[in-house]
């Protein structure tokens, strides 16, 4: 069929059953903004600047798992884009980002709005296309989605010309798609996958190290069998949380720079490391000399590039961590002994009693601690939780208690402040139903605060909860312990209403500084079904415990504040 | 772990854009590049990279795997050096004024010969493997060389 290039983007985004798009328009990508004016196919989502678009499909994304799809303009509106392309990017997020370029004439000329975007984007998609004619869009945007979502997920960006979204073309789209250059192993090799199973079975001390890779796979299930089968304390990655319920007795919290006392030591102290989808980020492996020094290592990856960069292996296995795990459990229901591994556990209880996760509550003045673990006892499952990046995004990782995959939206890999609101706006239009939480910080909260009015216009209700300090809290720990307590351009001192702030928007605001009016404020937020923001003054001094400074060793821990 | 030098072969799908994939991995995760050559492959879409480059064993097999995750990219090959033919070709330009047929002579011991000649200079062309040419360029140092041209390595496996 012949249409026009705009409406062969329609058309695909229809094909690969895409419901939600975050953008905003702008000159060169006005032809297909009239197309999506006249479709009734998918909803757009006006965001009020484009990183917050690509950040909201990017929550959307992680909160359901499905592509992500974000549009933006040429010049301005890609740049802005790039911060949430890269966040995307570090933590392997399925996205199609489309943008719009110069006409293919004016490509070169330094034209009114132009970029050399995909010279941009280069470094920081899985890949990328600069379209140079309509008739190429159906097959690059077949790729696109496939390539997003296959193998290690990313973002993938198609930089259209204004000309080609008014070109004329025939329009197939194709049903299957084979790449002669892109094959990901999704199978891993059995031979290495019989010989890490006996590696388990003779493990004396062995420790499961859970990445995100296990979310991005949907191995959830499967990894807690295996965990139940073999009783193998384990461990999570940031990235990771969820996979393991917070309760779960072989659970021994997240791992490394603010991980738990009992993870670590069992990371420094195992003797088999069995790593499913991590990629030794230096913020859970410390200083690398001294990592798992005792422990031979069996690592699942589905890029191979992440087998072997930092850390040597002695069992890689390329491959999807379902289908391995699925070929893994049987040979270990047969060889693994759980008994074996009693003294082991025990050990690691008794560090873990030693050394519990946790903080020192005050009826004087609000922790933060406590209103992440207040927030989950009211929700617990009921919520999605995204979070900014700092201080609160650390004590949420450690005290909400997760019980399920995609349940937590984070910035990992970039550590991108700015990302909790849209990524909030999109994880709530992938869930409905839920309610849907975004711990900040009162720095991170005004990085997109503008996506407020985005939330309130199309009413996708959501709680931002900000823990505020008056601090960029993270930059004033740092500055504490390591810069003798020189605060450079980390205090706040000034602040805006946050309650008149929100409600100027049409949403709901509360101020608290008492745990009563904390519990009030958050019910009061759920029941108003608006976007709402709670101001939580917590105390200003607080520190993110345990910590592994860095360059230290992950056994290595400050677990106590002599300031508290 | 010892830095060595590894001569890399790529091939990829011959479209916009690909060179500077692969020279922006090479420049954003800091490894070497001595010399790139590409061209591309008779009767087909594909390109051949030669890249000369050095590290140590791990970044080498980072460089590897890299290059590998690219998706126009169909074929690594890390060659190790009893398996590849290396060659690198060398134009150098002497004054007239220089003894030629002495220039003549040692460059024909290095697959060379003169390939122009003007007024005021003329030009030598020698292919060889990269050492042996490295060899040659020191040894004509005597004879005041105004230019070098090197191609880079072109390796192929045997």
């Amino acid at each position: 069929m012949q249409m026009t290039g705009a409406q062969m983007v329609i058309e695909a985004l229809r094909l690969e059953g895409v419901k939600n798009v975050f953008g905003y328009p702008g000159g060169a990508v006005l032809n297909i903004y009239d197309e999506i004016y006249k479709q009734d196919h998918f909803k757009h989502f006006l965001t009020r600047h484009e990183q917050a678009a690509v950040m909201a499909a990017d929550g959307y994304a992680r909160s359901s798992g499905d592509v992500g799809v974000a549009i933006v303009t040429s010049g301005p509106g890609f740049t802005n884009a790039v911060t949430g392309i890269a966040t995307a990017y570090s933590d392997s997020t399925p996205m199609v980002i489309i943008s719009g370029q110069v006409p293919t004439s004016l490509i070169g000329t330094d034209a009114f709005q132009e970029i050399d975007a995909v010279g941009i984007s280069r470094p920081c998609t899985k890949h990328n296309y600069l379209v140079k004619s309509a008739s190429e869009l159906p097959r690059i945007i077949k790729e696109a989605f496939y390539i997003a979502r296959s193998g290690r997920p990313g973002p993938v960006h198609i930089d259209i010309p204004k000309d080609v979204t008014a070109e004329m073309a025939s329009f197939t789209y194709p049903d299957a798609i084979k790449m002669r250059t892109y094959n990901p192993t999704y199978k891993g090799n059995i031979k290495q996958i019989k010989k890490a199973a006996e590696a388990i079975a003779k493990a004396k001390k062995p420790v499961f190290y859970i990445g995100g890779g296990a979310v991005l796979a949907e191995a959830g299930d499967l990894i807690r069998e295996i965990v139940e089968l073999t009783k193998i304390p384990t461990v999570e990655t940031l990235m990771a949380l969820g996979t393991i319920p917070h309760d779960h007795p072989q659970r021994l919290g997240m791992v490394g720079m603010h991980g738990s006392y009992a993870s670590n030591m069992a990371m420094s102290e195992a003797d088999l490391m069995i790593a499913f989808g991590p990629r030794f980020d230096d913020r859970v492996t410390g200083k690398l000399s001294e990592f798992a020094k005792h422990a031979r290592i069996i690592h699942v990856d589905i890029d191979p590039s992440s087998i072997g960069k930092i850390v040597e292996i002695d069992y890689p296995i390329v491959g999807d961590l379902k289908h391995v795990l699925e070929e893994m459990i049987p040979i270990v229901k047969q060889k693994v002994d759980p008994d074996k591994y009693e003294t082991w556990r025990n050990t690691l209880k008794r560090y873990n009693e030693i050394h519990p996760l946790g903080y020192k509550d005050s009826d004087a003045v609000l922790k933060p601690q406590w209103v992440v673990e207040k927030v989950g006892q009211m929700l617990g499952d009921k919520a999605v939780v995204t979070t900014d990046v700092g201080q609160h995004q650390m004590w949420a990782a450690q005290f909400y208690p997760f019980s399920y995959q995609r349940q937590w939206v984070t910035s990992g890999g970039l550590g991108t402040m700015g990302f909790g609101l849209p990524s909030a706006l999109g994880a709530k239009i992938a869930n409905p139903k839920k309610t849907v939480i975004n711990f900040s910080g009162d720095g991170s909260i005004l990085m997109n605060i503008q996506d407020l009015m985005t939330a309130t216009e199309y009413n996708v209700p959501f709680v931002n909860i900000i823990l505020n300090n008056n601090y960029l809290g993270m930059v004033r720990q740092w500055q504490t312990m390591f810069y003798q307590n020189r605060l450079a351009e980390s205090v706040i001192e000034m602040q805006p209403d946050f309650v008149k702030l929100v409600e100027s928007f049409g949403g709901v605001g509360y101020r608290v500084e008492t745990k009563k009016d904390f519990e009030a404020a958050l019910e009061d937020a759920i029941k108003s079904n608006k976007v709402a923001m709670i101001d939580v003054v917590v105390n200003r001094n607080e520190h993110v415990l345990p910590m592994v400074p860095t360059g230290g060793a992950l056994y290595n821990m400050i677990l106590t504040d002599k300031e508290q | 772990m010892r830095d060595e030098r590894r001569v890399i072969s790529v091939v990829t799908l011959n479209e916009h854009g690909v060179l500077s994939r692969i020279s922006g991995l090479f420049a954003g995760r800091g490894y070497n590049i001595e010399s790139l050559t590409v061209a591309p492959i008779p009767n087909s879409d594909y390109s051949h990279l030669t890249i000369e480059t050095e590290g140590n064993e791990r970044v080498l097999e980072q460089i590897v795997k890299q290059l590998h995750k690219l998706i126009p990219v169909l074929k690594v090959t890390d060659h190790c050096k009893e398996t590849v033919v290396e060659k690198e070709m060398a134009l150098i330009k002497f004054p007239v004024s220089e003894p030629i047929s002495d220039i003549d002579a040692l460059s024909r011991a290095y697959n060379g010969s003169i390939v122009n000649t003007g007024e005021d200079v003329f030009i030598v062309m020698v292919a060889d493997e990269p050492k042996r040419v490295r060899n040659f360029i020191n040894i004509i140092q005597k004879y005041h060389p105004k230019e070098v041209a090197l191609s880079g390595v072109v390796a192929i496996e045997r």
